[in-house]
């Protein structure tokens, strides 16, 4: 079961054991409402895991629904009794209190109308998986006592290039509704999302009880925001910067560390790998010095190792630490010996989670060994080792639950994971060269070897050149508890690398026999036969991503009569047309988003779409380069169910059906 | 914000090819990469977020009948595949910048004022972009660009190809920039990283007008 990964929530209050209600453990399918909105969990993001639970707030009722306080009885208002109603309310409220999951929530939120009101009086987080499924003003009146708001803006195909700058998800119009609302508000979590400096402003002045910002894959902001944030925030326990591309310019970066608060601070999560400008490390060392809450911290690569070591010596009790860079500063003389450093890791006892070593000199990986055994989570995967340097490490890593790498450790390194790392439970391998001609280290052989070591594993990311049907139906049997599986075979329709065949049966044994599957990816050569498969078999699967497969139409319309939980469909490159669309129309509701670029949709098709389907925002997306003015094929197709219709920031390349 | 990246295969002066830096295994060469323009050679669009996709660009169109075939003989590389996110891919080129300057520049300042591009290579570098004779300017990314050659053909892409009749390609033009001291200097003297560093904005400018240049190398 999911649970925000950082605290923050205030404790419930206390009430009589005859009304505590037992916590009850949601992985009950909720039978869809009138409106078919579904509910969904899963981890979506590329980075060190988060876990978010999802659910969009809707699920009561359609659109203009409102609900009004209902005190009947009693003396219409300032009574000196309170009705039944009310006292049912408040300790339907204070029972309420225990549910955190949203699918819980949302459940009870359609019970009956006081059901609803309490749930919304109650609800501590707020969790919208599409920032345009609702609009803040909708979710304010809706919810009075959030505490936490996690939102998502672009799709995911974003990340590759694929929406164009300027599509949207912007985080203003909410920032600007949650600060009346909310004035108690304490986390928010921002995903794929466009950040300003003056949106950070506005979070910093209008929340003074702020304890937790994370921002992932976001965008538009500096480190003037960041000063505004840190400053302004005196109660501030998370800053999570994951992988957001910020806008500084050389000249005009801020010392953003520097506007900490000269006191001690309430510091717990420091990430800021991501902030690629150089800072004021002797500030960054003060302000781990005087933060003794602080349990992770992840600095950029402009750290040295003389620089690390002094920041662990500040940091003992540190949980996560990211190195930024793993490489010395000094002059070749001077330069810090590999047992100095190796002191300093063995004397941070509670250290369960490496990352960084972006620019790395190999003599200081030994450094790291006294840490090894109690390791839960290694990530090299910004770090181009061979074998050879991997394996005296991994030798020791007999705890690793989680662990990245780039593929140049090549299988021998991955055998040498698969060796030791028996209790593996998450493995991404990434391609350090990610063309499609490149020679690609690893291939099925790593993978056969891995499903052989660790057969607990339950989510894996494997970029390759070279595979196997065999080696995928290996994964299948050894790996049954395979909640994630995402094969990216780097050339596109690559088959078989020994039989030359299509990629069916590997990707059709990973459903049929990893009957938790709840995410996958494809690629490779692949007919309608592997879509046909995952239709079949694959009735937990909430996210597909598809890349230059499938033969026809059939292929979406296998999924989408056979995928009953999806939630999340990404399609690029395949030859799926306006039939294979329409194959969706009855399930298009239960979905929070369809993605589909370079396929065979005309406008023709996705008119249709728009027409049946009136809660369903369809955006058809274009390239600035079509000179053509009106085009009837469609490049790129973003549709997602919506509250509120087609909104009203969409830039003049997306046109809206 | 977007640039159109036409990729064209075009003659090169070798000695800048040592200097550009780029991904993949030393002896493999882009020039493999042929395009295969379908019907109009429209460039895919890059996107603010895209700062160091490594290889030219090329959309697979709708039309492109080859989904079901084999694989196409001619790879042209298609945007946003693999699916690796820029940000990761631009750490590598982060990386390998400061391999390439680190036997050059120990010295910190050095490290700093050259290599700086580096340590920034995972944000986008806009700049303006104007050329003698057209209405308006464009911007390009600079981070978007591991060498002169690509650099060129993205400008000759979004300047020459259609709008201006006349001119074929650039070696009518004179491509110059103003650098952050504000002095005016022709593309091509120095390292391309360094270049992109310190390019505030590009002026492409006649060739008439280009005197006192000297002779101009072509970039």
């Amino acid at each position: 079961m999911s649970t925000p990964r950082s605290s923050s929530t205030s404790s419930p209050p206390q009430i009589p054991q005859s009304l505590t209600l037992a916590h009850t453990a949601s992985s009950t399918t909720s039978s869809s409402s009138a409106s078919g909105m579904r509910d969904a969990a899963e981890d979506d993001s590329d980075s060190p895991p988060s876990q978010m639970s999802e659910d969009d707030p809707g699920g009561g009722g359609g659109e203009g629904d409102r609900w009004e306080p209902d005190l009947r009885g009693g003396n219409g208002g300032g009574g000196r009794w309170a009705p039944p109603d009310q006292v049912l309310e408040n300790v339907l409220e204070s029972v309420l209190e225990f549910l955190t999951a949203a699918r819980d929530r949302n459940a009870a939120s359609l019970v009956c109308r006081s059901w609803y009101r309490a749930e919304a009086q109650t609800r501590r987080e707020l969790f919208i998986g599409n920032c345009y499924a609702v609009s803040p003003r909708r979710a304010v009146e809706r919810f009075g006592g959030v505490r936490a708001v996690v939102l998502k803006g672009k799709p995911r195909f974003a990340d590759f290039s694929l929406v164009p700058y300027g599509w949207g998800a912007y985080v203003s119009p909410w920032v600007a509704a949650l600060g009346p609302a909310y004035p108690r508000l304490e986390r928010i979590c921002l995903k794929r999302m466009t950040v300003s400096d003056a949106d950070l402003a506005l979070v910093a002045k209008s929340f003074p009880l702020f304890k937790e910002l994370s921002l992932v894959c976001c965008d538009g902001f500096s480190t003037l925001g960041l000063a505004d944030i840190a400053e302004r925030c005196r109660h501030l326990r998370v800053l999570d910067l994951i992988e957001d591309y910020l806008e500084d310019e050389e000249d005009e970066m801020v010392d953003w560390i520097s506007k900490f608060p000269e006191s001690n601070t309430s510091l717990e999560s420091l990430v800021f790998d991501c902030v690629s400008v150089p800072f004021n490390f002797n500030a960054l060392e003060a302000l781990v010095a005087r933060s003794p809450a602080l349990r992770r911290l992840r600095v950029n690569h402009h750290v040295s190792v003389e620089q690390l070591r002094r920041l662990m010596a500040r940091a003992p009790q540190l949980t996560h630490l990211g190195t930024g860079a793993f490489r010395s500063e000094a002059v070749p003389d001077g330069a810090m010996s590999v047992s100095e450093l190796a002191t300093s890791f063995a004397a941070s006892k509670s250290l369960i989670c490496l990352s960084g070593f972006r620019e790395f000199n190999s003599e200081y990986l030994p450094a790291i060994y006294p840490v090894c055994a109690k390791l839960t989570s290694l990530n090299f995967s910004f770090a181009s080792l061979t074998s050879e340097e991997l394996k005296p490490i991994v030798r020791n890593c007999v705890n690793l639950r989680t662990f990245w790498v780039l593929d140049t450790v090549g299988d021998e390194g991955l055998k040498a994971v698969a060796e030791t790392c028996s209790d593996l439970r998450e493995l991404r391998v990434f391609p350090l060269d990610a063309t499609e001609d490149s020679e690609g280290s690893v291939s099925d052989v790593g993978l056969q070897a891995i499903s052989e070591g660790c057969p607990k594993l339950e989510s894996i990311l494997y970029f390759c050149q070279r595979m196997t049907n065999a080696a995928v139906i290996a994964m299948s049997k050894n790996c049954p508890d395979l909640v994630v599986f995402r094969l990216c075979i780097m050339g596109r329709h690559r088959p078989d690398r020994i039989t030359g065949e299509p990629m069916d049966d590997g990707f059709g044994a990973i459903v049929m026999n990893c009957k938790k599957l709840t995410r996958l990816s494809v690629s490779g050569l692949l007919t309608d036969k592997a879509f046909a498969y995952i239709g079949k078999y694959g009735k937990l699967i909430k996210t597909l991503s598809v890349a230059f497969a499938g033969n026809s139409d059939m292929s979406l319309q296998y999924v989408f009569e056979g995928c009953t939980k999806l939630q999340k469909l990404e399609v690029r490159d395949s030859p799926f047309g306006d039939k294979g669309l329409l194959s969706g129309l009855n399930y298009f509701y239960n979905m929070r988003f369809l993605w589909m670029n370079s396929c065979r949709l005309t406008m023709r098709g996705c008119s249709e779409v728009a027409q049946q389907m009136q809660n369903l925002v369809v955006e058809v997306i274009k390239d600035h380069s079509d000179d053509e003015g009106e085009s009837e094929t469609v490049d790129k197709l973003y549709l997602y169910r919506s509250l509120e219709g087609p909104r009203n920031d969409a830039p003049p390349f997306v046109n809206i059906l | 914000m977007e640039a159109t990246v036409d990729y064209m295969k075009a003659a090169e002066a070798d000695n800048l090819l040592a200097t550009e830096l780029r991904l993949g295994l030393p002896g493999t060469s882009n020039d493999d990469h042929k395009a295969t323009p379908p019907c109009t050679p429209r460039g895919k669009k890059r996107t603010a977020f895209d700062a160091a996709e490594d290889a030219a660009v090329e959309e697979v169109t709708n039309k492109h009948d080859d989904v079901e075939a084999a694989p196409p003989v001619a790879k042209a590389q298609v945007v946003g595949w693999p699916p690796v996110r820029s940000y990761r891919k631009s750490c590598f080129q982060q990386q390998q910048a400061k391999q390439i300057s680190k036997p050059t520049s120990n010295n910190k300042e050095e490290a700093a004022a050259a290599p700086a591009p580096a340590s920034n290579a995972a944000t986008p570098s806009f700049v303006k972009v104007s050329m003698d004779g057209a209405p308006y300017l464009r911007k390009v990314d600079l981070r978007m660009y591991k060498g002169y050659r690509e650099l060129r053909e993205a400008l000759e892409a979004m300047f020459v190809s259609s709008n201006n009749g006349g001119a074929a390609n650039l070696s009518e033009f004179a491509v110059t920039y103003e650098d952050k001291d504000g002095d005016l200097m022709l593309v091509g003297d120095v390292p391309f990283e360094m270049f992109a560093g310190t390019c505030k904005k590009l002026r492409i400018m006649k060739r008439s007008e280009a005197t006192g240049l000297g002779s101009p190398r072509q970039i």
